[in-house]
């Protein structure tokens, strides 16, 4: 039992783990509940896309020294409306767009990276995450966006439940259809520079999209997708930290690896939708 | 942010419902729609025919607000489309995400978003008016189900109970027969005959014209453009029906006079992919 309690409790014992630990839970709530709407309305193309677009902002606030969300949010949002004002006006398909601006900016970062003299450490940092690297300050910062971007999805529930569900219902209704599809953009910006510590850029997508992925097969109403959601982010984020301290994995792709195994589990045996139910009824119903 | 505050036009009572004074659409380059006159009073139940890719979903998004005509004049009781919250549009089943994790209640409650205001969340008022709307479509028993669990019929009624709740003074219903068995389109007509005598105006399109022809008060019979518009006996004559359908009419002479028979049949409505 003292095995069991001391095998649980080491890790935090150490101040850096305790850290990641706050940090991680914060993107583990946030992430996934924005990531309802990810998943709901199909833009996990858009999120990864902004995740990569984010990389130049990074690289230009380290330059400039200043703190690096602030960057990153600055070149996140700009993008964010950008890719929404050619979504809605241009003649080129929308994904093949955001191709174009994601492709671009992310060689852009790069090619800003590899002129600085720390090229391969920070890259990495950027690209997979620096959980156990994350200061009280960055913390602090995390949980207040988290709080702003949490308050927004919850004044604006019925509003972005209805963009989501039926958007021609949202125009009939004469809702503010694009300042809502901007807002929504503004949140997924602000939720990737959240997320860039802890998984960084290229698995931010997984925080997003895959414990919203395994709720929509539990959850058969939106509330309950968003706390199934968030429930399955922090599950995956404390024991991804688990993980990453016994088996000595890079604490991010541990994270992301959890919450992929939770989503396998759920898609298997979820009680309605499963799979393997669907096979056992199938082979049921042969004989 | 402007948009937060939108001013509603106030109705002209002498207005009629809806008119619509030379409409023309393009797409992409090719005309959707053009020549489109018709004015429609309150209380009128309205039959939209033609055939696949007429433009049927096509005029309904415009009087809707949802699309904007490149040509003409639309008037919601006097004014544009625009600011009038006062129209429900009820889409193809076809197009509605039936596992969006939504139970019926919720579906019912969106149509009253507007009523409920801004950062705020549906008060007692709200959810009286939901449950009215529900009873009055028979689905009350079912209010807590997710939409995917019902039948193609509640389905349907669901949706008039989302434009009840909305309040709405004009209801546009796009193909809400395609798919249902006969006793369901019964029940169904006889909601909206019963929503007409409140002074609902209501458009609905289907690609059925005998249902058209003995159901509704008017027909609105559409391919590209308008072909003829009025009362069914007015509407559905041989010259109106061989313009819409070209080749697709066929004389039945067994059927004691000249039966014809137009085939506008199958499956959904292509156009409405689009949207």
């Amino acid at each position: 039992m003292a095995e069991w309690i001391q095998w649980l409790a080491e890790p935090f014992s150490y101040e850096f783990m305790l850290r990641g630990l706050w940090a991680s839970l914060i993107v583990g709530v946030v992430c996934p509940i924005l990531g309802t709407y990810v998943v709901l309305r199909g833009m996990a193309f858009l999120g990864d896309a902004l995740a990569h677009i984010i990389l130049p902002g990074v690289v230009l606030a380290f330059m400039l020294e200043w703190p690096l969300p602030v960057g990153a949010l600055l070149v996140g949002t700009t993008a964010a409306l950008a890719i929404g004002a050619i979504g809605r006006r241009a003649d080129i398909k929308e994904d093949a767009a955001i191709g174009v601006v994601f492709a671009g900016a992310f060689a852009l970062g790069v090619a800003m990276i590899s002129v600085q003299r720390s090229y391969a450490v920070d890259l990495a940092h950027i690209l997979f995450g620096n959980l156990l690297g994350v200061s009280n300050a960055d913390i602090r910062l995390m949980l207040a966006l988290g709080v702003v971007v949490l308050l927004a999805i919850f004044a604006f529930y019925k509003e972005f439940l209805v963009l989501s569900f039926d958007p021609v219902l949202a125009a009939t209704l004469r809702l503010p259809v694009t300042f809502l599809q901007n807002l929504l953009l503004v949140l997924l910006a602000i939720v990737i520079v959240i997320s860039l510590q802890a998984v960084g850029v290229a698995l931010v997508l997984a925080m997003l999209v895959t414990p919203a992925s395994a709720a929509f097969l539990l959850a058969r109403r939106l509330p309950v997708m968003m706390v199934l959601s968030a429930g399955i982010g922090v599950l995956s984020s404390v024991a991804g930290l688990y993980l990453s301290y016994y088996a000595d994995i890079v604490s991010g792709s541990a994270i992301v690896l959890v919450a992929t195994v939770i989503f396998g589990i759920v898609f298997l045996f979820a009680p309605r939708s499963g799979a393997l139910w669907g096979f056992w009824r199938r082979i049921h119903n042969r004989k | 942010m402007t948009q937060l505050i939108t001013r509603f036009p106030s109705h002209d009572k002498e207005a009629p419902a809806l008119s619509m004074e030379n409409i023309h659409l393009d797409y992409n380059g090719n005309t959707v729609l053009q020549d489109v006159n018709v004015s429609i009073q309150t209380g009128e139940l309205i039959a939209v025919v033609g055939p696949n890719g007429a433009g049927k979903t096509t005029l309904l998004k415009i009087v809707a607000g949802v699309l904007k005509p490149d040509r003409g004049k639309v008037d919601i009781f006097g004014y544009t489309p625009g600011g009038h919250v006062c129209i429900a549009y009820v889409p193809q089943r076809s197009q509605v995400d039936w596992n969006f994790p939504v139970t019926v209640a919720e579906v019912v409650m969106m149509g009253r978003i507007r009523k409920i205001g801004p950062f705020r969340w549906p008060g007692k008022n709200d959810w009286v008016f939901i449950r009215q709307a529900l009873r009055k479509v028979g689905m009350t028993e079912y209010s807590d189900r997710q939409i995917g669990e019902l039948s193609g019929g509640q389905q349907q009624r669901v949706f008039l109970a989302q434009a009840l709740a909305q309040e709405a003074e004009i209801i546009l219903l796009d193909e809400p027969f395609t798919g249902l068995d006969i006793s369901s389109q019964d029940a169904i007509l006889a909601m909206l005959h019963e929503l007409k005598e409140t002074g609902v105006a209501i458009l609905v399109s289907t690609h059925d014209l005998s249902l058209a022809n003995e159901h509704f008060d008017k027909v609105i019979l559409i391919n590209r453009r308008l072909i003829s518009f009025g009362t069914p006996t007015e509407v559905f004559i041989r010259p109106h029906l061989i313009e819409a359908y070209g080749g697709h009419v066929h004389d039945l002479p067994e059927a004691g006079g000249t039966l014809v028979l137009a085939e506008t049949c199958c499956g959904e409505d292509p156009e409405g992919k689009r949207g």
